[in-house]
């Protein structure tokens, strides 16, 4: 029955998921500082923390949905996204130490006078403005989306050729920000931070103030992307995945409409970045490493892509089982989380939430009279990346 | 671009290769406004890639595409034709499956393309009113919240007409509308296409000779790409190298 009230709207998932996250942004830090450490309703600034990493992960999953599930984009480099968003945060960090890093200059971070650099590099000026370092987490990862998607998709690349360069694109940034000369801390990345707005970046205030943020970030991400695929425009994304040169011929520049989404897409992974490196009080470039992304990607098939609360749920319930499971056996966990997408590739094609919120009607669909029958095998595959289009094509 | 014709679609000499292969070779073709015109020609004529040339999909080697005298089909993207009036329905019925048959003519609907334009777009009443005219011409008001992936192949032939005809287009390119249909159902859209044709300039490409028949129109017919008979239809089927294009070898 619970299961059946479930399937009636997505609506129901939205209200579900806006009721979570008022309770843990109110539960969370009062059980965390109200309540003594002796009590057993005591939660411990360790699992604050945890859940808050969990949460920016699920905004990620979230951006990542938003381009996959609804435009049919797969990008195997959202990982560079959130890790520019997360080196603009640990920027302002930087920043912030002023004179008591170890080697006490009051300008330069402690990994430049290591190096011997004598001044800031220009494209430090200004991180230590909160404003300007809010800005550039959000419009860093937006011009690269911009640039690179401007070409990407000007160019008519698609499907598995896009997801390619966009794992290259990560890849080469790994590798770039691995180089002391950049400027961004090489393979040590910035780390030791000591505080924001003259706190204890490690106090537990901090730390549930960090919380509260990222849960209130992530409800109005999820209402911007419900926003965007509820719009004329959300139907425009879906019709593009499901037959992008139809589209087209409508009179749409696809194009622009991918752009649009690909940039807010990596918009949303920048704050969400920005607000993972406070939490776990590291940025490195490992951030950038094409594994880190594709785990993003199977956190949204598993939570089920095209719903944006599945990919939220998905990056909880992965992260969660991933903390649990390197407990004990940390060099098993790839092989656990291949386990895990073949699985669900297999037996839940539409993710945990995509099974339960599928229509009676599309599930009738399979049994309908009338519908061509080479057409009912294509109309029961997910719609992947354009797949179907490319197989209707050659049946044409 | 301005060339001397009064032909709402013109093209003239066009050909396009692929790998030396000429899909269209020195194609001349000119379709008034208003008129209707069926297009046959058997596998590999180059019926598809003509009106590929014609939607901005595939580019002319050589020759020219002129849309009511004055637009160069060459230069402009599938978009841009599309805003200029030209409509095009595939072959295989393309709709979008996972939107509603309402959604489906609500995006095809004639309206500002502009991504933030479309981010804020609201349906107004008349709008409303016109789609559901639409769902009325092609026989679907009963299914409109229905998916289109759960409509029968010949709904969902008429669905794509009906987002050719919200899309208000000047010039209609029609590919194998009676492909994969009843006879009924055939007949059906005949008569729709005749309808169409009342207000429209309409291309229609066929295979079915009844289908031809029914339409009652003048027929051009294509062989390795180039025309090779324009007419009647029961003066082009006496052709001798139309019959032996279809018949003999």
């Amino acid at each position: 029955m619970i299961i059946g009230a479930l399937r009636t709207r997505s609506g129901n998932f939205s209200l579900a998921l806006y009721a979570v996250l008022a309770f843990l942004a109110v539960a969370v830090p009062l059980l965390n500082l109200a309540v003594p450490e002796t009590s057993a309703f005591h939660v411990s600034t360790y699992i604050v923390t945890l859940l808050g990493k969990y949460l920016c992960y699920a905004l990620l999953a979230l951006a990542l949905d938003l381009v996959w599930g609804y435009c049919g984009i797969l990008s195997l480099g959202h990982g560079a996204f959130f890790a520019l968003g997360g080196y603009a945060m640990g920027m302002h960090l930087m920043r912030l130490i002023g004179p008591r890093g170890v080697y006490g200059n009051p300008v330069l971070p402690d990994f430049m006078v290591f190096l011997n650099w004598t001044e800031l590099p220009w494209y430090w000026h200004g991180f230590d403005n909160f404003l300007f370092a809010m800005l550039v987490i959000i419009v860093a990862p937006g011009l690269l989306a911009f640039v690179f998607g401007a070409f990407a998709f000007r160019s008519r690349v698609t499907g598995v050729y896009f997801s390619i360069i966009t794992q290259a694109l990560t890849f080469a940034l790994m590798l770039a920000f691995f180089r002391n000369d950049m400027g961004f801390g090489g393979n040590n990345g910035m780390t030791d931070f000591k505080d924001i707005f003259g706190a204890n970046i490690q106090s537990d205030a901090v730390r549930n103030a960090f919380f509260v943020t990222t849960v209130i970030a992530l409800g109005v991400g999820y209402a911007l992307c419900m926003a965007i695929v509820r719009s004329k425009l959300g139907k425009v994304l879906i019709a593009v995945r499901d037959a992008e040169s139809r589209t087209r011929f409508l009179g749409y520049r696809v194009e622009r409409y991918k752009l649009f989404v690909w940039v807010v897409s990596a918009c949303l992974a920048g704050v969400a970045g920005a607000l993972y490196v406070p939490q776990v009080g590291i940025i490195n470039p490992s951030e950038f490493a094409p594994e880190a992304s594709i785990e993003a990607v199977i956190w949204v098939a598993v939570g089920g892509r095209g719903t944006l609360v599945g990919p939220i749920l998905g990056a909880v319930l992965v992260n969660g089982f991933k903390s649990w499971f390197t407990g004990f056996i940390p060099e098993l966990w790839l092989f656990a989380l291949g386990a895990l997408f073949v699985l669900t590739t297999l037996l839940l094609p539409k993710g945990i939430l995509g099974t339960f919120l599928q229509p009676v009607s599309a599930r009738a669909a399979s049994r309908a009279p009338g519908m061509a029958r080479d057409e009912g095998v294509l109309a029961s595959l997910p719609p992947r990346d354009g797949t179907r289009e490319r197989l209707a094509k050659v049946d044409a | 671009m301005n060339v001397e014709t009064p032909a709402l679609l013109y093209l003239n000499n066009v050909t396009v290769s692929f790998d030396g292969f000429k899909a269209l070779n020195a194609l001349s073709l000119a379709i008034d406004h208003g008129e209707m015109r069926a297009i046959i020609g058997p596998n590999g004529a180059g019926k598809t890639t003509m009106m590929d040339v014609i939607t901005g999909k595939t580019r002319a080697d050589e020759g020219e595409a002129v849309f009511a005298g004055v637009h160069d089909l060459t230069i402009l993207d599938e978009a841009r034709i599309a805003d200029l009036g030209i409509g095009r329905k595939f072959q295989r019925p393309t709709v979008f499956e996972s939107h509603t048959v309402y959604d489906n003519l609500q995006l095809a609907l004639k309206a500002p393309r502009g991504v933030f334009a479309t981010l804020f777009a609201y349906i107004s009443a008349v709008q409303k009113d016109e789609i559901e005219d639409l769902l009325e011409t092609v026989h679907l008001a009963d299914e409109k919240h229905t998916l289109a992936a759960n409509l029968s192949h010949g709904q969902k032939q008429w669905l794509e007409i009906g987002m050719l005809l919200a899309q208000d287009p000047q010039l209609l390119l029609v590919d194998e509308p009676a492909a994969g249909m009843t006879d009924s159902e055939t007949a059906k859209t005949a008569r729709l296409l005749r309808e169409i044709n009342r207000t429209r300039t309409v291309v229609v490409v066929e295979h079915d000779m009844d289908f031809v028949r029914a339409l009652d129109v003048k027929v051009t017919v294509l062989h390795e790409g180039a025309v090779i008979a324009e007419g009647p239809l029961d003066h082009v089927s006496n052709d001798e190298r139309v019959i032996e294009v279809y018949l003999g070898r």
